[in-house]
């Protein structure tokens, strides 16, 4: 995974709420079985409204999304992050998200920058205001930086390391595996086995 | 220090701890889906690695299966590479499949708890929220993403940071005719999508405690649509009786030593928690959702909500872009709203007892005209067990289809969707903007208002039938 310490880029303003997982990516685009190619179901079932925003052209491009509270909570799945990411998404700012989607984008190079809600309003005023307004999203200082104004975010300390270093979870485990099977020596023999 | 049965099953799966770290925590059993393990196998195969523990792996197919013709190959093309994918991915590395055809194959949350793998206090994950159904048992059971798939096949471990803690108490006595799944949908307009982000929740109370292990499993299921990480029930003597003989239970001398270690599995009495949120059980009644998430619902007995009579303004936009979607007015009273389809399945309401309620209900009457019925166990097992009881001709003699096991139209992944516009009232878990089919709309309710729904044609309870 690449490192990423900050982010500087256009914002689209998703002035809702509670956008569930089902939304971001419906289950009929789920079936592919490769980690890249969701772009085109992002926000599917929206994106056939003309006035969605982000089909308008002042969108394009854009790499931060700024949503209401309680973004991607629902389904667990991942192809909601790797949507976001395909086309074009590096950071989602919101007052609230959806626990396993935060987790997700975690380990999807995706930052998920929890702001107040105030501060969400704040951008999206700026952003409809001026849409060529850049968002910076600094995990270094943990703030969310937009014209001339600036905000802190919460990120837990163990996800932003990740993010900065670009570690593979998996590799940092291993590293532990010893102690892995002294734990599995002590299981009780009557637990359950599928095998 | 005192602690509740969520820290007790934790801190027992801890290997490792270190400051500044999530903890990383033993998983027990792992449970896995055609849908979000592709790309996790692939993983596997990029950097060289290998099933830790196939023998606590577990795979069937379930979300993309159709519930019909299942003998023939998947018609879907797409929907047939991800299932052969599974199938290839599990001989490569070894893991045990049950798959379409198979008596033992079924929707990944009904298949775990009816072969007795899941068992109190066992840590229970697989890349599905609604894992959280097997904390019916005393087990922590959360949903994953696919990375952490991935990670859970390569080290049998998960890092994770610690959660809060949440009580709900639902004491007294459910009316008849109210359900474990009004219980949740109650409970979630509560506490809200959001109220129980970081939470896992347990649920007590006497309500709780009369319930069977299946109603339990209905409670739990659910927890994800409040937002919480899991939902857990102390484990009791239903919980023993229903693990008893069944084949992935202990047996012998095994099961003495284990129901003696399931019984420390409860919070200590002066364990405190992070939120509380207690429920009068006489108070609930039949519950259906009027928008377009699980806490946007009221009681059968009530009327689509005004949107401007809530305080929030986000919730207020919520309620007025739910009604536009979902093609309802302010005032109608539920019972008035008809719909299409109804919908019997899913991992929250397709286990035998679901089945039988609406059997009851639905036996020597007929399913309204113009509204299709689709019953769609929960597993092979369920369905085998429900033709031996003859429901499969209560449900066919009434004009509802039997089908195939499967998740089927609880998400629209197969052939089973709604067509744009159309309503339905389901026992599934989210009522989510084209959940069911791209502009379905989706009305959750419990399998005895489905049954009667599919009656009477418009939102109904068992109570508004006339005697047959
Ligand atoms: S039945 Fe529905 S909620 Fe349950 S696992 Fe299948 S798709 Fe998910």
């Amino acid at each position: 995974m690449e490192p990423v310490t900050t982010h500087r880029g256009r914002a689209v303003a998703l002035r809702r709420s509670n956008v569930d997982t089902d939304q971001i990516i419906p289950a009929v685009y789920l079936k592919r079985v490769t980690r890249t190619g969701f772009e085109d179901g992002l926000f599917a079932a929206w994106r056939t409204d003309p006035d969605f925003v982000l089909n308008r052209p002042e969108s394009a491009g854009a790499t931060v999304l700024v949503a209401g509270p309680d973004f991607g909570t629902g389904s667990s799945r991942e192809h909601a992050v790797w949507a976001l990411r395909d086309y074009g998404f590096r950071a989602v700012v919101s007052p609230r998200f959806g626990d396993i989607f935060r987790g997700n984008a975690g380990k999807g190079g995706l930052v998920a920058a929890q702001v107040e809600v105030s501060d969400v309003e704040r951008i999206w005023d700026a952003v409809d205001a001026d849409p060529a307004t850049e968002v910076t999203v600094d995990l270094v200082s943990r703030t969310v930086s937009w014209g001339g104004q600036q905000a802190p975010f919460d990120i837990d300390d163990y996800t932003r390391w990740r993010l900065m270093e670009g570690l593979d979870d998996v590799d940092l485990t291993l590293r532990h595996s010893d102690l892995v099977a002294e734990f599995e020596s002590d299981r009780p023999g009557w637990m359950p086995t599928t095998a | 220090m005192a602690t509740t049965l969520a820290q007790k099953v934790w801190d027992s799966h801890v290997v490792r701890r270190a400051p500044g770290e999530p903890d990383l925590l033993y998983i027990d059993l792992h449970l896995v889906h055609e849908v979000t393990s592709p790309q996790a196998f692939d993983g596997l195969r990029v950097a060289g690695r290998t099933v830790r523990r196939p023998d606590l792996t577990l795979a069937t197919e379930d979300h993309n299966v159709p519930t019909l013709d299942i003998d023939k190959p998947i018609a879907d093309l797409v929907s047939r590479t991800q299932v052969d994918a599974l199938r290839h991915n599990c001989t490569e590395f070894g893991v045990p499949l049950y798959s379409l055809g198979d008596a033992e194959q079924g929707i990944v949350h009904v298949v775990g708890p009816q072969l007795g793998l899941t068992q109190p206090g066992m840590t229970v994950v697989c890349g599905d929220s609604h894992t959280s159904t097997h904390g019916a048992f005393g087990a922590l059971a959360f949903g994953i993403g696919t990375s952490e798939v991935e990670h859970v096949l390569a080290t049998q471990t998960l890092p994770k940071e610690p959660f809060r803690t949440m009580a709900v108490t639902v004491e007294g006595e459910l009316a008849t005719g109210v359900t474990a799944k009004d219980v949740i949908l109650a409970v979630i307009a509560q506490i809200g999508t959001g109220g129980g982000q970081g939470y896992v929740i347990e649920y007590r109370g006497s309500a709780i405690e009369a319930m069977s292990m299946e109603a339990r499993m209905t409670v739990c299921n659910m927890s994800i649509e409040a937002g919480a990480r899991a939902g857990m029930v102390a484990p009791d003597e239903t919980t023993f009786a229903y693990l008893h003989g069944k084949p992935r239970a202990p047996h012998g001398a095994d099961w003495d030593d284990a129901v003696a270690a399931w019984r420390r599995l409860r919070s200590d009495d002066d364990a405190t928690f992070d939120h509380e949120v207690v429920l009068d059980a006489a108070a609930i009644t039949p519950y259906v959702t009027w928008g377009t998430n699980p806490a946007q619902g009221a009681p059968l007995s009530g009327s689509v909500p005004d949107p401007s009579s809530f305080v929030l303004d986000s919730d207020r936009a919520a309620a007025e872009r739910a009604l536009d979607y979902m093609g309802l007015k302010a005032g109608t009273p539920l019972r008035e709203i008809a719909v299409d389809t109804v919908f019997l399945g899913s991992c929250t309401n397709g286990r035998i007892e679901d089945l039988r309620a609406a059997a009851e209900v639905i036996q020597g009457r007929r399913v309204a005209d113009g509204v299709r019925m689709l019953v769609v166990p929960g597993s092979a097992r369920v369905r085998l067990a429900a033709e031996g009881e003859g429901l499969d001709v209560i449900f066919k003699e009434a004009g509802a289809e039997w089908r195939n096991a499967g998740c089927s139209m609880c998400l629209g992944m197969n052939p089973d969707q709604l067509a744009p516009g159309e309503r339905s009232a389901s026992t599934s878990n989210r009522n989510f903007e084209g959940r069911q089919g791209k502009g379905g709309r989706t009305h959750l309710v419990s399998p005895l208002v489905a049954a009667a729904t599919a009656v009477v044609g418009r939102l109904a309870s068992p109570a508004d039938l006339t005697e047959v």
